[in-house]
């Protein structure tokens, strides 16, 4: 039992990380119908950025506390990935709004290729692990979580208010939703459609860097090639949750960190992303649109 | 048209100038963390910073230049001719075609023919290694799975993200009926592809119900799952070691080119032994499976199958309607797609003499699906064009060792290869949105038959 709950928190934390990135996914496919393939190599730029803050703060203040270090990684991560896909978003996306559907498609996996090659030409291809940052491990019974677990936990649950807050409560939010149900209606009735997906894309940048500073801090570790893998799976979460559904994002996510993390402590490690895609798949078979998502209409 | 768009007025070029100090400031804090500093490992194995001031300039520079041109000069350029183009009133797809245009699949198809003596001539044994293999056998591989996927995507229109798991099998299926049995390369390469298109099928019939975005994310998984299961079950296909000593290819039985065997093909005809003639054997293989390829996808578009592919890419609603099994329709695509990525598959095998699971990640599906757009869907020459175009251009890097001489001597044009091909990509598809060739020749027609621009195909909807 005791052995069963710690397993949960382990998915709870990995699945909080899975589901900031998703969230990124799904709400650029809501707003514009388009999969973003280079989301997951946002995702690895944050903690990319949030890597060099990391080396430049402690070398610069050798006894910087650990919250302002980590507030310091989340920010410049947050507006470093929000500038990149702010800017990748206007040269390699937008000249193709509008155009077949596969076009954008091709240039966001001809992006994900450049983003992730870019790192391995500036930053070279090895493995670049830190120090441990938060190393506090509590013990409840026999049950031991970490405090970067609990942190992860805490700061994915304050962003997804925030975001929330955003999506439902504010003008903003309110033109992202217009822009998301009939772009050309929005248009007509005054939301600048451009902007709001200008800013759609910051926000699941700045979500996804949160995630890779996270990442960073749980593992220690950040590579070039980070950007796939957890990419893939994220954006399986947001399918798996009903793609253009943000509490699906975040359900979804949760899902796959819980399948993953159960699955490799009961049955094998080596097969729990078998086990993660392979649930995918019989998830999207039985149900097509996802756990939350809406029943797509077919129209002639 | 108003003067402003005029290039040199003052007005675009405040602009310009505008614009590529923005960029200039935009590249410069995109830049600066990760061109500005470099992290790296000291003695101590502990991670490190420096700053890299120069080249973060380069970078800034070329971003603020770059932009200034474009807007003061490339885009009133575009712009103006795509003005003249509307004004004059000429289709975009014309019909008169010069002689290179009109015989290019012949003339193409001659100098496939003569190529590996051509180079044979030209640079000499040694030398022609490289180019029929890197170059003729590396490219005719691509064309192949290109021309395979397109059956899937550009005819049925089913977004497929897990091709290379078809390749995978065909592979390994070769790699390993090969050396636990002994099967020859003649016996497995047709049972490579049935494996393949079971697979195929295997694979298509839970994906049936699906559509778009969907069918593209579930063929993803499976593609990894067939690669991490190739990983994971080390008992039978070695893990990450992958498979070595994968057994040749014979002349059809009669030779061999293993060079110890008592048949061995150079012996036969008094040869001095190079490995050039096994390589110009497997070129001419390549090209006749790729000619198959071809030839069944032209026959099977004018058959009730290949017309119900397009139905089902252009409406399937409609298709359904009209009595059309999107059914058997889509496991057919799936199927006969697989089976050419098999074919593609076991001849790697035997070309490379060994496999691993790295060849099949879903990089490999990218580039396969990015080749086939890249063409422009469903038209076989604009794929062969694309992909002489990427894989060859990024074979050609490999090559160019003069750029050490300006870079200095740590410089690996390698290294850069598959950024180069990113953003080939990228730029080939805003400026082509279409694919190279942007224009299709329908298999039903009215009347007579005429060439349509690629704007008037659909992309499918899975």
């Amino acid at each position: 039992m005791e052995y069963f709950i710690q397993q949960l928190i382990n998915g709870l934390t990995l699945g909080s990380i899975y589901g900031l990135v998703a969230i990124g996914y799904t709400m650029v496919y809501g707003i514009i119908g388009m999969i973003n393939f280079a989301h997951g190599d946002i995702f690895m730029l944050g903690g990319f950025a949030a890597l060099v803050v990391f080396l430049i703060a402690t070398s610069f203040f050798a006894g910087i506390p650990v919250a302002l270090l980590l507030l310091l990684m989340l920010l410049v991560g947050m507006l470093m990935t929000g500038l990149w896909n702010w800017t990748i978003e206007r040269v390699a996306y937008r000249p193709l709004r509008g155009s077949f559907r596969l076009a954008p498609l091709i240039t966001a996996i001809g992006m994900s290729i450049v983003l992730s090659n870019f790192i391995q030409v500036t930053q070279g291809p090895r493995n670049k692990p830190i120090p441990p940052m938060v190393t506090d491990v509590f013990h409840i019974g026999g049950i031991t979580v970490s405090l970067k677990q609990v942190l992860i936990v805490i700061i994915t649950a304050v962003l997804l208010f925030a975001f929330w807050y955003i999506v439902n409560k504010t003008p903003l939010g309110r033109a992202q939703r217009a822009t998301e149900q009939d772009r050309k209606m929005a248009a007509l009735l005054g939301v600048d459609v451009d902007r709001t997906i200008s800013i759609t894309f910051i926000m699941g940048a700045a979500l996804a860097a949160v995630a890779g500073a996270m990442y960073l801090m749980y593992y220690g570790v950040a590579s070039f090639n980070d950007g796939f893998i957890p990419g893939v799976k994220a954006f399986t979460a947001a399918v798996l949750g009903g793609i253009g559904s943000l509490p699906g994002a975040v359900l979804g996510g949760l899902l796959i960190g819980l399948i993953e993390s159960l699955w490799s402590a009961y049955f094998s490690i080596a097969y729990k992303d078998v086990a993660t895609f392979a649930i995918l798949a019989f998830v999207l078979i039985f149900k097509p649109t996802g756990i939350l998502g809406r029943p797509e209409v077919e129209k002639v | 048209m108003t003067a402003a768009t005029e290039t040199g007025h003052p007005n675009v070029l405040a602009k310009a100038v505008r614009e590529g100090i923005f960029a200039g400031v935009i590249s410069f804090f995109m830049f600066l963390l990760f061109v500005g500093v470099e992290t790296y490992q000291d003695i101590n194995n502990a991670l490190v910073w420096r700053t890299r001031w120069g080249l973060l300039a380069i970078f800034v520079l070329v971003a603020a230049v770059s932009r200034f041109l474009t807007v003061a000069f490339i885009k009133p350029h575009i712009d103006r001719r795509k003005l003249a183009k509307a004004k004059s009133g000429v289709l975009e797809v014309s019909e008169q075609k010069n002689f290179f245009h009109r015989h290019f699949l012949k003339i193409a198809l001659i100098f496939l023919l003569v190529y590996p003596f051509l180079s044979l001539l030209i640079v000499g044994k040694q030398g022609s290694l490289k180019y029929v293999d890197n170059f003729g056998i590396q490219i005719l591989i691509y064309v192949m799975l290109a021309w395979g996927l397109n059956i899937v995507v550009g005819l049925a229109g089913l977004l497929d993200l897990g091709y290379v798991a078809f390749y995978a099998v065909g592979a390994y299926s070769y790699a390993l009926l090969s050396s636990y049995f002994g099967f020859s390369f003649w016996l497995l390469l047709p049972m490579s592809g049935i494996l393949a298109a079971l697979w195929g099928i295997i694979l298509g019939f839970p994906v049936l119900r699906l559509r778009g975005d969907y069918l593209a994310i579930v063929t993803l998984a499976f593609g990894e799952i067939i690669r991490l299961v190739l990983i994971n079950w080390t008992e039978v296909t070695k893990g990450t070691f992958g498979i070595s000593g994968i057994a040749k290819a014979s002349f059809f039985g009669i030779w061999s080119f293993d060079t110890g065997s008592a048949n061995s093909f150079v012996k036969a005809w008094g040869l001095s032994a190079s490995s050039v003639y096994y390589k110009i054997f497997l070129f001419y293989i390549i090209l006749a499976l790729c000619m198959l390829t071809a030839y069944v996808t032209i026959r099977l578009r004018r058959m009730p199958i290949g017309r119900a592919w397009e139905a089902l890419r252009e409406d399937e609603i409609a298709c359904r309607s009209l009595g059309i099994n999107t059914v058997t329709t889509k496991l057919t695509a799936f199927a006969t797609g697989a089976m050419f990525g098999g074919f593609a598959g076991s001849f790697f095998a035997a070309r490379q003499g060994f496999v691993s699971p790295e060849s099949f990640v879903f990089l490999e599906s990218a580039v396969i699906l990015a080749i086939v757009v890249l063409g422009g869907m469903g038209s076989l020459t604009g794929i062969a064009i694309a992909a002489v175009v990427m894989v060859g251009g990024t074979e050609v890097l490999r090559e160019m060792s003069f750029l050490k001489a300006v870079f200095g001597p740590d410089f690996t044009p390698e290294l850069y290869r598959m950024l180069l091909f990113g953003l080939a990509m990228i730029i080939v598809m805003l400026f082509k949105p279409r694919g190279f060739v942007g224009s299709r020749e329908p298999t039903a027609f009215l009347k007579e038959r005429r060439a349509v621009s690629g704007s008037f195909t659909k992309e499918g909807h899975g």
